[in-house]
């Protein structure tokens, strides 16, 4: 465990050494500050379609650090010839994908506290109010889903050979997944068989990411989800990461370096 | 082989001829003319639109506090907004129009609409969702908005920035300028918002007979100018009368609206056999001529 937190240390430099977190954080908060300088009908109590951009911002942007980040950790090693001396420390095959792992997944939830502090602060400073709670709920929820969708792109950093390839396939399926997963089985109900029993394999298979979506509770200042449902989403999506994560070890161990 | 410096300068001075000759044409053709100068406009042409029916669904998904079918839900039911009186609902409302002239608008019918649209909704807490069809299903329905309820207590404020929107992005909507209208006036009391709105709209629809309608309605009930209030309305019956001689099909239940409103105002006035004209054109297109002809005798008799 020692090995594979060495590993994400150097990961979590990584991330506040580049620019992207910066310059993402940046144009979130300029866009939502502009967008919130307008006043509507002069009415100053307007707020929730400045939540609404602001969430969609931190969504996008936490999913364009999760997946860059974690698509190019891999191929990077092997691009620069350091995953030899990596692996000879030793570290072992399972201990670097969890390093990797962790480090991604650390790195995206400082970003993603850093964004939920500003939307925090600029949602209370307009409605007067503070919901603590729900806002620590959709954080958590949150960095549940980048696990997810870390491990799913450091599965496809093992299985496709460029990183773009696999930031853009990984981009397109969870952003699928988002959209229409939870409707498949509507989709399903209306098909003849076999169609109907595919779609629906499909349906139960796939990983809901849908659920760590909350942004709507939170927009229109819904109450909290009930705690042991939330306990059950995160161990559904930290189920999914150590599956995908597993998955991703199991291919790398076998996988030529060279 | 040409040196290419020499190629580079032969081609700039082709570009440059071509510009002197193409930006006059340019500035004095009609289509250049007509177009809105607009950013909007100018990035997504005719295509906003589109956007701007999307714009009235988000006003109308914030009015349910999230709580708003997708395109898989339902797929068979005609999809309708809930917040504006669109052509369907209104044919829909006219028949079930309980004719009391001047009392309301079609804007105002907006929440009885809402409930006659989501009548079934209310039946029951799943809604237009349905019973859960699965354990996933049931699990994910704590996660997003999935019970039914609407804005209230000012909060339905919230609905107003995509209305602006979806107005910037099709000023000719005459809905999108009335509702909001209804919304500014009736529940948040902002009178000079909503007329200042609604002029907008005037602006970009100097022929919508809706507009002053509306415009006239803030002056007789908010402001109590009763002149102004008349004269808006006489303007809005004009253009009415104008759309249907042009064959456009104008809206009745507008008709009767603006034709009860004028006979309302003209009785306050005292201007007995003005609002006598008025209800007799107002008989003319109403489904229930004898309620008005019994407002009619009633006045005589005063």
């Amino acid at each position: 465990m020692n090995n594979a937190l060495a590993v994400s240390g150097i990961v979590l430099k990584e991330l506040y050494r580049r620019k992207d977190f910066y310059v993402l954080f940046i144009l979130t908060a300029l866009i939502t500050l502009v967008m919130g300088s307008f006043k509507l009908f002069n009415d100053d109590k307007i707020v929730r379609y400045l939540k609404e951009i602001c969430l969609l911002l931190i969504w996008v942007s936490s999913m364009v650090i999760a997946i860059t980040t974690a698509a190019r950790q891999l191929p990077a090693e092997k691009e620069n010839r350091t995953i030899f001396p990596l692996l000879a420390k030793p570290i072992t095959r399972g201990q670097l994908v969890l390093g990797k792992f962790l480090g991604c997944w650390f790195s995206s939830g400082l970003a993603l506290l850093l964004f939920y502090v500003f939307f925090g602060v600029i949602s209370g400073t307009r409605e007067h109010q503070w919901p603590v709670l729900n806002y620590l709920q959709a954080l958590s929820l949150h960095w549940i889903f980048l696990g997810v969708v870390i491990a799913l792109v450091l599965l496809g950093s093992v299985v496709f050979t460029a990183v773009s390839s696999n930031a853009t396939i990984s981009f397109i399926v969870i952003v699928g997944i988002l959209f229409v997963a939870r409707h498949l089985n509507k989709i399903a109900l209306q098909l003849a068989e076999p169609g109907r029993s595919i779609v629906y394999t499909i349906y139960f298979a796939v990983p809901h990411l849908e659920l760590f979506d909350v942004r709507q509770l939170i927009i229109h200042n819904l109450p909290l989800i009930p705690w042991n449902m939330w306990l059950i989403a995160c161990v559904y999506g930290i189920a999914y990461s150590l599956f995908f994560l597993l998955a991703t070890w199991m291919v790398f161990r076998r996988k030529s370096l060279n | 082989m040409a040196s290419p410096r020499f190629i580079l300068a032969f081609l700039f001075t082709i570009c440059l001829s071509c510009v002197s000759y193409l930006e006059p044409w340019y500035q004095k053709w009609s289509g250049a003319e007509n177009r809105s100068g607009d950013f909007l406009s100018v990035l997504i042409g005719d295509s906003r639109r589109l956007f701007s029916n999307q714009m009235v669904a988000k006003a109308d998904a914030y009015f349910h506090s999230g709580y708003y079918p997708t395109i898989f839900d339902a797929p068979k039911e005609k999809e309708e907004s809930h917040l504006s009186g669109d052509n369907d609902a209104e044919a829909g409302h006219d028949e079930d129009h309980d004719e009391q002239p001047g009392s309301t608008n079609h804007v105002e019918h907006a929440e009885h609409q809402h409930s006659a649209t989501c009548g079934h909704n209310q039946k029951s807490e799943d809604g237009f969702l349905g019973p859960p069809k699965d354990w996933i299903d049931r699990f994910g329905r704590k996660f997003f908005p999935s019970q039914h309820s609407h804005l209230e207590s000012g909060g339905e404020r919230e609905i107003l920035p995509w209305l602006r929107l979806s107005a910037e992005l099709d000023p000719q909507r005459i809905d999108t300028y009335t509702v909001a209208a209804y919304w500014l006036r009736k529940r948040l009391g902002k009178i000079d918002e909503a007329e200042q709105f609604l002029r907008d709209g005037l602006r970009a629809n100097p022929d919508s007979y809706e507009l002053y309608f509306q415009l006239g309605q803030i002056f007789a009930e908010n402001r109590n100018n009763l002149v102004r209030a008349r004269n808006l309305l006489e303007i809005a019956l004009r253009k009415w009368q104008e759309q249907e001689k042009a064959g456009l099909k104008p809206n009745e239940l507008s008709y009767q609206q603006i034709t009860g409103n004028l006979a309302k105002l003209e009785e306050k006035s005292g201007n007995v056999a003005q609002a006598i004209f008025y209800l007799k054109l107002l008989q003319e297109k109403s489904p229930v001529p004898q309620t008005i002809q019994q407002q009619i005798d009633d006045l005589q008799k005063k």
